[in-house]
């Protein structure tokens, strides 16, 4: 096997490198692996936390970590997102930008339709609301995630689902090529699949057999009821029953309890009073599967085109995370509602949590359940419901004649029932009549293998007889490449070659060069007419094909808020871009004795009718790394003071410099501002002895030469930057 | 009908408070147990195509292969043998290696014929 080349976090992931030698290719570890935690916390900048795990060694902070020394905490709990755009070969680039925003479990939604084909895909075929999931397909994802967490520090568990009718299959697949987690619950492939119902449970013992061999961790499906049934809030004692029948079956299999986690989501979403109805589920579900892990994962039940109200409820579920417990907090793209994730979209999933959870670090030691009150009440009487539940299928005569009697997904909460259960017929269902009893001298000569298995007495291990199999010995794995050569990752990658590798930029929310943007606007309009008019405006803008994904009434006759997506169809080239010098610096050294020499004082001050004095303070105030800190004296002549009395207080102070502060750029205040400063100076014959230079939110450097000051300064400047410009100023003046 | 389901669970739910937060959870999992326990009887004694498969990939057979093999052993009504055993038995038969009897079953279906009447004999 060829040595890996490190990523460079300066260079673009070289996808087709990854698809090279990959027959060869054997995963670098295998198993699950949790954050690492210190029990005495986390020291990070000022701040001790409590609920963080180590840090990373590349990764991106949230937006404010750069006014907190560029700390960028991370959870104590693996964070998920899922990444499925159905070209696995782009989702990898995905992959790498979430994994630096600090996801460590990526997850990979198969294809529509996957989980019924009865048997496993090869090669890369495009996907439809997912990838085809194949060994090449993993192995090379799993190739790139080796080097993904090489270069952020932090191992990364990939994962995708173990269920359909090759269940047992896809979880041999799985364990051969060191996939770290996996969905696997046999009551989703009845009740979600419609696949046989027997013919699934029997099935899944293998699985979760084959699973446990790999160290695959295993999610359960019970989530999806509260996702299905009308009324979300309404099955929680039927959530705990289906987690029982998970948990109880994955130990019948073999499956250590380590391994057996939860898919938990607070069912309940904002305008309902959230915490009445989630939180005691949250502590119900916590007590009596206190030995198993919790996903949390967030809601999706009611999410639609709204991208900051999926946020604003994910935040939530975080925080009943938080309050309760979590091994794994799971993450929605907020867009899911109304496409297939963007790339951008799984970045502000785990910003959610990144942010709720530094927000929220320690809360259990500031604050503590109230248990003697409606919260334990309505945890007991969730649980109560669960048992009768439970009691019930078992004397109707046990889960399939329960399954048959539409006891689950009801979406009244038990022991009420609206009727509007999912039945499913034991002898019905994809790939009915499809189990076969063992013979007395049925025999499987391999690992990992479930139920009765007449092997010959004395061996080791029953692939002792065939010298080994895949699982003890991984040379055996056959590698198929590709089935169909014309659908295929590397037929995609030669027509998106020239916007990963050559000089072509487009720009792409899910596949390389697919020039899908978003355009934000308010029309002043009803609905109707407000959505046509965002299509007329998308369409003249030059968009193809606009679509109105998300419309918020602001008023009925007033406005909508809308969001039209549309693609660009003209490329930019690279190497036609101009991009600004980056001005380096003078040594501080340098800046201090040429300061000191030429007794640099400015005055400074906020000009116009404009009372913003935070930004040039920080500019000023030697506390902020301001020009002080460098020698300037300054005289500050506070907020909406005339330009002709800041260059009277110059000549008074025998200053050799003004700084402006101009904010407002209403009617293009700021410029006249800039301009009239100049002029002003050139009336009174002082331009040459001094030095002009203004800064605010709307200004930009460019703004220098165009309004006759020696330098303009926009958001983000330092003292320093403010200080080489007028040293270099002086130098050019000869007065340095 | 629900009237009655609702009763039950209303008597049932007396029985419930006499029981500590701990008695109701061992009895949760009791209950758990006892309904998957018939299931995994019903696993231990039965094999389906997938897990048959399964069986064959792990043996070092391909995915393709693997498909049509276990197909062919159904087909021949063998598949409570295990198509493992099946491939082992034509590898003894045909004094090839496993790999070579899958390519073997997926161009002659005949040589299952009989496979394990003949041993038997």
């Amino acid at each position: 096997m060829s040595a890996l080349k490190p990523l460079n976090p300066n260079e673009k992931m070289d996808i087709e490198a990854i698809l090279t030698d990959l027959e060869n290719y054997r995963p670098l570890r295998k198993g699950w692996v949790w954050r690492k935690v210190m029990e005495d916390g986390v020291d990070m900048g000022p701040f001790h936390f409590r609920n963080m795990s180590e840090p990373l060694k590349n990764s991106i902070g949230l937006p404010a970590s750069k006014y907190f020394d560029d700390i960028d905490p991370q959870p104590e709990c693996v964070v998920t997102t899922e990444i499925a755009s159905g070209r696995f070969e782009d989702d990898l680039r995905r992959m790498r930008m979430a994994a630096w925003h600090g996801a460590d479990h990526l997850m990979v939604i198969r294809t529509t339709g996957q989980s019924h084909i009865d048997g496993l895909m090869e090669g890369t075929p495009e996907g439809v609301g997912g990838v085809p999931i194949t060994r090449k397909q993993i192995r090379a994802s799993r190739k790139a995630c080796d080097l993904i967490e090489e270069e952020v520090g932090r191992p990364i568990n990939f994962h995708s689902y173990v269920s359909g009718v090759a269940g047992p299959e896809v979880a041999v697949l799985f364990a051969e090529e060191g996939v770290n987690g996996a969905h696997q619950d046999p009551q989703y492939n009845v009740l979600y699949r419609n696949i046989n119902m027997y013919r699934s449970f029997v099935d899944a013992a293998e699985a979760k057999l084959v699973m446990t061999a790999g160290q695959i961790f295993q999610i359960d499906g019970a989530h999806n009821a509260n996702a299905t049934a009308k009324a979300g809030w309404l099955v929680m004692p039927e959530l705990l029953v289906q987690h029982g029948i998970n948990c109880a079956y994955s130990l019948a299999s073999g499956m250590p309890k380590e391994l057996i986690g939860l898919s938990t989501v607070p069912p309940n979403s904002p305008p309902a009073p959230k915490l009445w109805y989630d939180l005691p589920y949250a502590v119900a579900l916590r007590d009596f599967f206190s030995d198993f892990k919790m996903r949390a994962q967030q809601n999706t039940r009611y999410i639609e085109s709204d991208i900051e109200e999926a946020i604003r409820t994910h935040t939530i579920d975080t925080l009943i995370s938080m309050l309760t417990s979590a091994d794994i907090q799971s993450t929605i793209t907020p867009d899911e509602g109304r496409n297939v994730p963007w790339h951008y979209n799984n970045i502000r999933g785990v910003q959610t949590v990144k942010q709720t959870w530094s927000a929220l670090d320690g809360i259990k030691e500031l604050l503590s359940l109230k248990m003697d009150g409606p919260l334990g009440e309505m945890a007991r009487d969730i649980k109560e419901r669960a048992v009768g539940f439970l009691e019930e299928i078992l004397e109707v005569g046990g889960y399939f004649a329960a399954v048959e009697q539409g006891f689950f997904v009801d979406s009244a909460q038990y022991p009420e029932r609206s009727g509007d259960g999912i039945a499913r017929d034991g002898q019905g269902g994809v790939a009915a009549d499809s189990i076969v009893p063992r013979d007395p001298d049925y025999l499987a000569p391999v690992c990992a293998h479930f139920g009765n298995n007449n092997l010959p007495e004395g061996l080791d291990r029953p692939c002792d007889l065939i010298g080994g199999c895949t699982l003890c010995h991984p040379e055996k794995i056959v590698y198929i490449d590709e089935l169909d050569p014309e659908d295929s990752a590397d037929r995609r990658l030669q027509e998106t070659y020239p916007y990963r590798k050559g000089h072509l930029i487009r720009p792409e929310v899910e596949w390389a060069g697919d020039g899908t943007v978003l355009v934000q606007l308010m029309v002043p309009e009803q609905e109707d007419y407000a959505r046509e008019a965002g299509l007329e405006i998308a369409r003249r803008m030059g968009l193809d094909d606009p679509q109105v994904i998300n419309l918020m009434v602001l008023h009925p006759a007033e406005g909508c808020y809308l969001e039209v997506k549309g693609k660009v169809t003209f490329d930019v080239d690279r190497d036609t871009l101009k991009i600004p010098e980056k001005i380096e610096l003078l040594p501080e050294e340098e800046l201090r004795e040429a300061v000191l020499k030429v007794g640099l004082t400015v005055v400074a001050g906020t000009v116009g009718e404009d009372e913003h004095s935070v930004g040039l303070r920080e500019i000023l105030d030697i506390k902020h790394g301001g020009i002080e800190k460098y020698g300037v004296k300054y005289h500050y002549l506070g907020t909406s003071v005339p330009i002709s009395k800041m260059i009277d207080a110059a000549i008074e102070t025998g200053a050799q410099a003004i700084l402006i502060s101009t904010i407002i750029s209403h009617g293009d205040i700021h410029r006249i501002q800039m301009k009239r400063l100049v002029e002003l100076c050139q009336e009174r014959g002082i331009r040459d002895r001094l030095i002009l230079i203004a800064g605010g939110t709307q200004v930009t450097p460019d703004m220098a030469a165009e309004t006759g000051l020696d330098a303009a300064f926009g958001r983000g400047t330092k003292g320093i930057e403010v200080v080489d410009a007028m040293v270099k100023t002086l130098k050019q003046r000869g007065v340095l | 009908m629900t009237d009655d389901r609702i009763a039950r669970f209303e008597q049932r739910r007396e029985k419930y408070k006499t029981m500590s937060d701990e008695a109701l959870k061992e009895h949760f999992w009791d209950l758990c147990n006892q309904l998957v326990a018939p299931i995994a009887e019903l696993a231990r004694t039965h094999t389906s195509p997938s897990i048959e498969r399964a069986v064959l990939l792990r043996m070092g057979i391909d995915s393709l292969s693997a498909h049509g093999v276990v197909d062919r052993v159904l087909q021949a009504g063998l598949l409570g043998k295990g198509a493992g055993h099946v491939l082992l038995r034509v590898a003894e038969k045909q004094g090839c290696d496993i790999r070579e009897a899958a390519a073997a079953i997926l161009e002659d279906k005949d040589i299952l014929n009989n496979l394990f009447e003949e041993v038997t004999q």
